[in-house]
Parts: C-alpha cells; sequence; structure tokens
C-alpha cells in the first residue's frame, strides 16, 4: 500500500571532521521513522550535492563546527538550484553565530539549528516543512 | 511514456524519483515501468553479498573504480536494513563510495529494505530495470549484511559474489545450506588476519565435494589482503574485476544465462501477480475494515487463517470463473 517515507540526507561539508552530532542527529531521525542518508565526513559542495540528486531525498542536513558555512552552505543551495532540483530543502546546523543567520536564509538555507536545540525541534520542523513529491 | 524517455537519456532527477514511487509502492510507477521495459536486459547484473563488516562496501567502491578504467559506466544499488520498529533507516554505504560522486557515469542509490525478507527491498528488481535502460554497462547490487538466509539477491543478478572473512565462521556453517551455495565468486576479505588459510581450505574442501558444477564453472576463492595497502588490493580487486567478466562470459557462452534470466523471470511474474492480485484485495479489506474484523477473530480464537481465506478469495475469485 502507497505510503510517502520521509527521505533526508546528513552531510558534512569541508575539511571538518567532528561528526558526533551529524551521527547524533541521523541517528534521531531514523527513529523519527525516517530514511537517512549519511555521507560522512569532508564532503565537498559538489559531492552533497550530486548524492541528495542520486539519493531523490527531501531535505538536506548540513553540519559545520569550522566556520566555513557561510561559503559551503549556500554553495550547496547553489548546485542543487543549477541542477533543478531547488526543491530539495536545505538546513544547517553546528557552529553558526547569529550574524550569520540572516546571510544564510538569503542564501536559501531554510533553518538553521545551533548547540542546544533539542532534537525533538528539530524533527518536529522537518515533519511539518517536507511533504513528500510524486 | 515521457518520463520513460527521459530515463533511456539518463536523466537522473526522473530516474531516481521513479525509484522512490516504487518504494512507495505508487500504482501509477509501475505504467512508466511497462514503457521502461522494452529497453532493459542489457547490463551485466553483479551480486554482492556476505556477513555485515565484511567489507562489502569498500569492495564495492573499488571495482566501481576497477570498471571505470575499462571505461563502463556503472550503477549501484545498496541495500540496508529497515528498523522493524519505527519504519526508520541508516544508509550508510554511500560513505564509501562518495569519492564516484562526481563522475557523471556513477550512479549511486541506497534502498532500505522495508521489511522486505531475503537481504534485498521489494523495489530492488525494478530499480535494477531503472540503471539498466539508463544504460549502465554494469550495475552492483549490494545487500545487507547477509545471514544465512539472504539469498534472494541470486534471483536478481548474474554473477554473485560471496564476502567472508576470517575468525566468523565454522565447519559447520560452511555445510549448511543457503549462502554458501549462491556464490559464484567467493571473497575472503581482510585476508591478512589470522584464519584466512582455514577459511580457504573449508571452502576449497566443499566445492570438491560438489559433484558437478551447473556448465562446469567451479565458484574461484580469492583472497583480498589488508584494503591498507594500496598495491596489493587494487591487484585482488582486479583480479576479481576480471573473474566477474569470466563469469559473465560463461554464462553467454553456455545455457546458463538462460537458466538465470528463467529464474528470474519466474520471480518477477509471481511478484507482479502479488502487487496486481493480492495488494487491490488487501487494500480492499484494510479501507472497509475487514482486515481488523479478521485480525479480532483470529486473536480471539474465533475463526482460523484459512476458513477467513477462503471466504475472501471465494468471493474475489468468484467473478473469474
Amino acid at each position: 500500500m502507497a505510503q510517502r517515507k520521509i527521505r533526508v540526507m546528513v552531510a558534512k561539508p569541508g575539511l571538518d571532521g567532528h561528526d558526533r552530532g551529524a551521527r547524533v542527529l541521523a541517528r534521531c531521525f531514523r527513529e523519527a521513522g525516517f530514511e537517512v542518508i549519511y555521507t560522512g565526513c569532508h564532503q565537498s559542495p559538489e559531492q552533497i550535492a550530486t548524492a541528495a540528486m542520486q539519493e531523490d531525498v527531501d531535505l538536506v542536513g548540513l553540519s559545520c563546527l569550522s566556520g566555513a558555512h557561510r561559503h559551503l552552505f549556500p554553495k550547496v543551495v547553489e548546485l542543487l538550484r543549477e541542477q533543478g532540483a531547488e526543491d530539495i530543502i536545505v538546513i544547517g546546523g553546528g557552529i553558526i553565530p547569529d550574524e550569520d543567520f540572516k546571510m544564510l536564509y538569503n542564501a536559501g538555507l531554510k533553518a538553521i539549528f545551533t548547540p542546544g536545540a533539542p532534537l525533538a525541534t528539530i524533527v518536529e520542523w522537518v515533519r511539518n516543512h517536507v511533504v513528500p513529491r510524486s | 511514456m515521457k518520463k520513460a524517455e527521459k530515463i533511456r537519456e539518463g536523466d537522473v532527477r526522473t530516474a531516481t524519483r521513479l525509484i522512490r514511487n516504487l518504494e512507495d509502492r505508487l500504482p501509477e510507477a509501475k505504467t512508466t515501468l511497462k514503457h521502461i521495459f522494452p529497453y532493459t536486459g542489457k547490463a551485466h547484473i553483479v551480486g554482492i553479498t556476505g556477513s555485515p563488516g565484511a567489507g562489502k562496501s569498500t569492495l564495492t567502491d573499488a571495482l566501481i573504480t576497477s570498471f571505470r578504467e575499462k571505461k563502463r559506466t556503472v550503477g549501484v544499488l545498496a541495500v540496508d536494513p529497515t528498523s522493524p520498529f519505527t519504519g526508520g533507516a541508516i544508509l550508510g554505504d554511500r560513505i564509501r563510495m562518495q569519492r564516484h560522486a562526481e563522475d557523471s557515469e556513477v550512479f549511486i542509490r541506497s534502498l532500505a529494505t522495508r521489511g522486505a525478507l531475503g537481504g534485498l527491498s521489494k523495489a530492488v528488481g525494478d530499480a535494477v530495470h531503472i540503471l539498466d535502460a539508463m544504460g549502465k554497462d554494469v550495475i552492483i547490487v549490494e545487500t545487507v549484511g547477509a545471514g544465512q538466509q539472504e539469498v534472494e539477491v541470486v534471483n536478481h543478478a548474474h554473477t554473485v559474489i560471496v564476502v567472508m572473512v576470517p575468525g566468523m565462521g565454522d565447519e559447520i556453517q560452511v555445510m549448511k545450506a543457503g549462502i554458501m551455495e549462491i556464490a559464484d565468486i567467493f571473497v575472503i576479505n581482510k585476508a591478512d588476519r589470522e584464519g584466512a588459510q582455514q577459511l580457504y581450505s573449508l571452502i576449497e574442501a566443499m566445492l570438491n565435494m560438489a559433484h558437478d558444477f551447473p556448465g562446469g564453472w567451479r565458484p574461484p576463492v580469492i583472497m583480498v589482503e589488508n584494503v591498507f595497502e594500496p598495491v596489493s588490493f587494487k591487484e585482488k580487486v582486479e583480479e576479481l574485476s576480471l573473474k566477474i567478466d569470466e563469469h559473465y562470459q560463461h554464462l553467454t557462452g553456455s545455457q546458463l544465462l538462460g537458466d538465470r534470466l528463467r529464474r528470474k523471470t519466474i520471480v518477477e511474474i509471481n511478484e507482479a501477480l502479488r502487487d496486481f492480485i493480492l495488494e487491490p484485495v488487501l487494500r480492499d479489506l484494510v479501507t472497509s475494515g475487514e482486515f481488523d474484523c479478521m485480525v479480532e477473530k483470529l486473536t480471539h480464537r474465533e475463526s482460523d487463517p484459512y476458513t477467513l481465506a477462503e471466504e475472501v478469495a471465494r468471493r474475489y475469485l468468484k467473478e473469474s470463473h
């Protein structure tokens, strides 16, 4: 029987190798009943965008703790847009100063979660914003 | 029809969306598949199975490199288990293959088992057709870490590779029915570990006991050493890659390919009948609430499954007689 399943990708762009948070989030999405594609650390925006396309995910969650989010996050959104996949929602997380929020939202990110954000809040956000397409 | 054309042109979004709709079991997805079917049957389908942690994904990654060096296009379907409790899944095999993400001739798609038994997702057979129609020369199907009974890949692959690691089995395991019987090629991975030679001898001894091999193909056993030693690892993978080709040539040069295709076709017809006959009936029963009533009756021992099934069958099959 037809039942739409939410598919998300959790990815870590750039050189930062601290993926504990990303793995906790991936696990938490699994608990929520989503199908989670985890691509690991040290991914280029190009690798992330291609994987998101091939996997047909509804949402990409990017995590960055190194400070390079201003460059890396918008790049992923841009690459998806270039390939006609602007409907894939991109959200970000990690060490992100308040003053960067506006810039990231303007670049097309739909939500930013920083350390301390309850996992349940993130899952709830995804449930409320993802409508699987056919 | 338009979708089928787009897939043949290699449009990633259309292809992957169709796979998704098939996984989600949208009835209209099957219609597109009808248009795709005539363009399938060209790819060499390679199944990779073996216990969890045996190194299937690393091997798949290395095989992709080998096939690409020979200018062949590659599709990968990587299957991981679905949680029986939440329905969620972590699809993590892609991590080891990400270096191919920027090669447009490599298409990798992860699938969750979604409760299917046998180590594969129900959508795998259809997804193979889609990658085939996209023009991939080789399609690698990596199953979930296989136990003794995860042998379904044999119904979908031309060449089955069983990956084993030393120190995980014993003599009785090698004798049991199931996983050992489906191998066209054995790989002993992490062969630098203790017990590799013993495992090799066990497999060879088992093969020696076989009376004959269909078509005369005796499964070779390849020892793949230390993945941290790039030169020898690469050589071993090359050896494996050549064996895969050799096996396919062996199949096409004999009656064997026909036998495999026939087996695959029987499975496909069975599944299609189930989709078109059983599924609509189940849907009916669920929406009308009758299914719940049946469950109630059974739990209170007011009836038995056979009587209930007979009643349903009598009602639905009446028209066709």
